[in-house]
């Protein structure tokens, strides 16, 4: 029961972040369907990544998305249609896409699988396993985040040639 | 409908959205938008997975997505950064305008 309510508001706010026309209506869509999300982690059991979701999501993806619209203002943007000039192709990609997808949800042996009870993982276990058998993939993922934002700003930077 | 399948039904759902977003919207911020929308579905399939898969004390399924959401992290400050540099450019986020390298 609780599943479901969160699902709805996951599913409702990520169709209104995709059809709304207002940029910033569909960033504030887009929050509540990644709180949602998390919410429907904490349902699962997966407190730490429910909480990491609202901080990076919620908390950091969201904010520099807002930036990023309100750095890149269109002015005649408002007249024209949203959808893009190959939409109907596209949208029947998406649809088959899912079919397929729900398809073979409903057809696989997922559905006859016994329910286990809920399994525990608590900070001290994810910390053991981060910090023995995920070390170095830790690390990797500490150097690409920091190569990345390094590689951000970078690319936002003004150019020197633009500017004079 | 055991728990499992509706979270992967869920994630499906979700995976469509951002594909029809990321396909079939003009601006650019939206495609990216989308974009995370269909990261987010991969994500609850591993949490899903851990959750009702048969080893759950391993933890894979929980540091497979600690490490997706580093990357869509990453992922995300790059693109925005490119479509920043593409607005300062071309002065547009339609994506549908910006065709210089059509051949």
């Amino acid at each position: 029961m609780l599943f479901t309510i969160f699902a709805i508001l996951t599913v409702a706010g990520a169709a209104a972040a995709m059809s709304l026309r207002n940029l910033v209506h569909s960033v504030l869509a887009l929050t509540v369907a990644f709180a949602g999300l998390a919410a429907v982690y904490l349902h699962l059991g997966a407190q730490f990544i429910g909480l990491a979701q609202i901080l990076v999501y919620v908390g950091a993806v969201a904010i520099l998305i807002v930036f990023a619209i309100l750095l890149t203002r269109d002015a005649g943007a408002t007249s024209q249609s949203i959808l893009s000039s190959s939409w109907i192709g596209n949208g029947t990609v998406v649809l088959v896409i899912f079919g397929i997808l729900a398809w073979a949800i409903h057809h696989s042996a997922t559905s006859q699988r016994v329910v286990l009870p809920q399994p525990e993982a608590s900070m001290q276990q994810i910390g053991n396993a981060l910090m023995l058998r995920f070390a170095l993939p830790l690390e990797i993922i500490g150097v690409l985040l920091t190569v990345a934002l390094i590689g951000a700003v970078t690319i936002a930077m003004r150019e020197k040639k633009e500017t004079r | 409908m055991t728990p499992l399948t509706s979270c992967l039904l869920l994630s499906a759902l979700l995976f469509a959205i951002g594909l029809a977003g990321a396909l079939m919207r003009r601006n650019a911020i939206l495609v990216l938008i989308g974009i995370e929308l269909m990261l987010n579905a991969a994500n609850l399939n591993f949490i899903a997975f851990w959750r009702y898969g048969p080893n759950p004390e391993a933890l894979t399924g929980m540091m497979f997505a600690i490490f997706s959401i580093g990357v869509a992290a990453a992922e995300a400050a790059v693109g925005l950064a490119l479509i920043i540099s593409l607005y300062r450019h071309t002065k547009t986020t339609n994506i549908d305008e910006v065709n210089s390298m059509r051949g």
